[in-house]
């Protein structure tokens, strides 16, 4: 349970706002990072520490691209492929990427490890191609770097230690902000 | 002359994103100067002399917005939009990266100008590791009594913190950004009631774009005239330009009010050209929100009125450039896509008609479409137009008008 497991983060998130509501999108993504995606009863328990009724965080959930409804790979690779980032190679780089780990957008590898999305937009247009991995950006893509990335990814998932988590940086700053 | 805004480019300053290196290069002296010299008004009142206008793309006076609060006591905010999610822009991700101490100075600014006591930076969710060092500069501000109870020994008292979206451009609406915000859909309400008398939390609340406020600063310590001697009579200062697509040197420049879009594309101390030898074909000069220009706009001044001739908008300067080698239809069709997934679902004309249009414009470009199919994509697009609550329904339908105008022998090529 994340409001055992994270308690003080928690706490931290709800003091920034007047409003305890305002915290549902914050709990939203903890809880996203603990279980992989935001299945239906890790929003009653986001619902339940914020006293919502679990049909509203459940539609919080469908209404915002960054949530997952379903359960995703270890690594999800969402790549952008809108127009300014296709006018560099996008649409290719997604046919390689696809083609290499042998599944199409939305589906994951057998192994578990690896997700495939095209996105909308991400804000790097002219560093593309460009991929965002578990709120990392990786980009000026091609398909030596794509390989580097993965060969790295795997070594990580091998070693079960990751390298850089953008999960704890931010809980840092949940209990400390505002202290 | 030094940068104003992306300053970190400057040599010495790659640090700048620390306190120390901020200080010890005249961070933090616009909000003592305010704090020992300045009533409210007067801080507002440079502002609006200044004439900076909003850097978000609207473009609306950032004093006027400040003066529209109600001088009355109680809770106000303010919010910084970081929600940058446009097509082709990245400007802001820039600032709050290597420059944050400036946009946290100007907020702070803001607050004290209108009496707020709270900061939100709504940042998009993508942001979170971009932000790393947004947060870290909040820290070192609360560390330094930069923010927190009584800043700088003054009575002025103001908490900051930072809010995370979760992917959805609507929110970078400022309606749907505080409703977001407040834990609700991101869903834009009907205004009014205005953010200046009922934003936050019902209260009073300034939002303002984060390029907006890094402007802040300089404006305080160099004066209103100062600002408005660059640029010109109704657009002053300087703008963060994103150049990407078909641009030898993509990136963010900051680039002064009036300078001509050839220029910007051309110059080499911009973009310096189209790479490979190529043509040039079209110019978004607002990302895929700003109807699409050509060759013959190309002399225009980059201004908030620069374009209206030619049927396009300055927006928030993110130009997308392509090249002779570009299927116009194609590139309509990769925006409608843009535009059919970030539909809010609020307004009927918008979600269905940009949910058409996608369906239509597949058929064109996949070579199944008949020239009925032209017409119907044009007399879709006027239907939403005018009839959505708010601005992203008249972006829409952009892509598919201004490329059947500049393109019609395109669209032509497809039909079966």
């Amino acid at each position: 349970m994340i409001a055992e497991k994270y308690a003080k983060e928690i706490e931290g998130i709800i003091a920034r706002y007047p409003s305890k509501k305002s915290a549902v999108l914050p709990l939203m993504h903890l809880a996203q990072r603990e279980y992989g995606y935001t299945s239906e009863s890790a929003m009653k328990e986001v619902a339940s520490i914020l006293d919502l009724d679990p049909t509203q965080v459940l539609s919080l959930a469908g209404f915002y691209t960054m949530f997952y409804e379903e359960p995703v790979g270890k690594y999800v690779l969402e790549i952008c492929n809108d127009l300014a980032c296709a006018l560099r190679g996008a649409d290719e780089f997604v046919d390689m990427a696809c083609k290499k780990l042998d599944i199409t957008p939305e589906e994951t590898t057998d192994d578990g490890l690896f997700t495939i999305k095209t996105v909308m937009c991400l804000g790097a247009c002219d560093r593309a191609p460009m991929l965002q991995c578990n709120m990392s950006f990786e980009e000026n893509l091609n398909e030596e770097k794509f390989d580097a990335l993965l060969g790295r990814l795997r070594a990580e998932a091998t070693a079960g230690t990751p390298s850089f988590s953008v999960a704890e940086k931010m809980a840092s700053y949940a209990v400390k902000d505002g202290a | 002359m030094g940068h104003i805004l992306l300053r970190h480019r400057d040599e010495g300053l790659e640090n700048l994103h620390q306190l120390d290196v901020y200080r010890a290069n005249g961070g933090y002296d616009a909000l003592k100067k305010v704090l020992d010299e300045y009533s409210k008004d007067e801080v507002i009142t440079i502002i609006r002399d200044s004439n900076l206008r909003g850097r978000g793309g609207a473009g609306f006076p950032a004093g006027l917005k400040w003066g529209f609060i109600p001088k009355v006591d109680g809770d106000k905010y303010v919010v910084i939009n970081t929600d940058e999610s446009e097509t082709g822009t990245f400007k802001d991700r820039e600032l709050v990266e290597r420059n944050p101490h400036q946009v946290i100075e100007g907020a702070l600014i803001a607050a004290y100008a209108i009496g707020a006591k709270q900061i939100y930076n709504y940042f998009r969710g993508e942001f979170m590791s971009a932000a790393f060092n947004f947060e870290e500069a909040l820290q070192e501000c609360y560390a330094a009594g930069l923010i927190g109870e009584n800043i700088m020994g003054s009575d002025f008292s103001c908490d900051f913190s930072c809010h995370y979206g979760a992917g959805a451009y609507i929110c970078g609406e400022e309606t749907a950004l505080l409703n977001s915000l407040q834990g609700d859909l991101g869903q834009p309400w009907s205004k009014p009631p205005f953010p200046a008398v009922e934003g936050l939390y019902s209260k009073p609340t300034v939002v303002n774009n984060t390029e907006t406020l890094a402007n802040v600063p300089p404006i305080i310590m160099n004066g209103a005239d100062w600002y408005k001697s660059m640029g010109t009579e109704r657009s002053a200062g300087i703008k963060i330009v994103c150049l990407s697509g078909h641009i030898n040197k993509p990136g963010n420049y900051e680039v002064e009010m009036g300078t001509s879009y050839r220029d910007i594309l051309f110059d080499e101390k911009y973009g310096g050209g189209i790479p490979n030898g190529k043509k040039f074909k079209a110019l978004l000069p607002s990302g895929g929100s700003g109807p699409v220009i050509v060759d013959d706009a190309l002399d225009a001044p980059m201004t908030y009125e620069g374009l209206t001739e030619h049927g396009s908008v300055m927006g928030s300067a993110s130009l997308i450039v392509m090249d002779e080698t570009v299927d116009m239809v194609w590139a309509a069709m990769k925006m409608i896509h843009f535009f059919r997934h970030e539909s809010c679902g609020k307004c009927t004309p918008c979600r269905e008609g940009v949910f058409w249009m996608k369906i239509v414009i597949d058929r064109i470009y996949n070579g199944i479409g008949t020239e009925k199919d032209i017409k119907t994509l044009e007399s879709v697009a006027n239907q939403i137009q005018g009839n959505t609550l708010c601005a992203l329904g008249e972006f829409a339908i952009n892509p598919a008008l201004a490329t059947i105008r500049h393109f019609p022998e395109e669209y032509r090529a497809k039909i079966k």
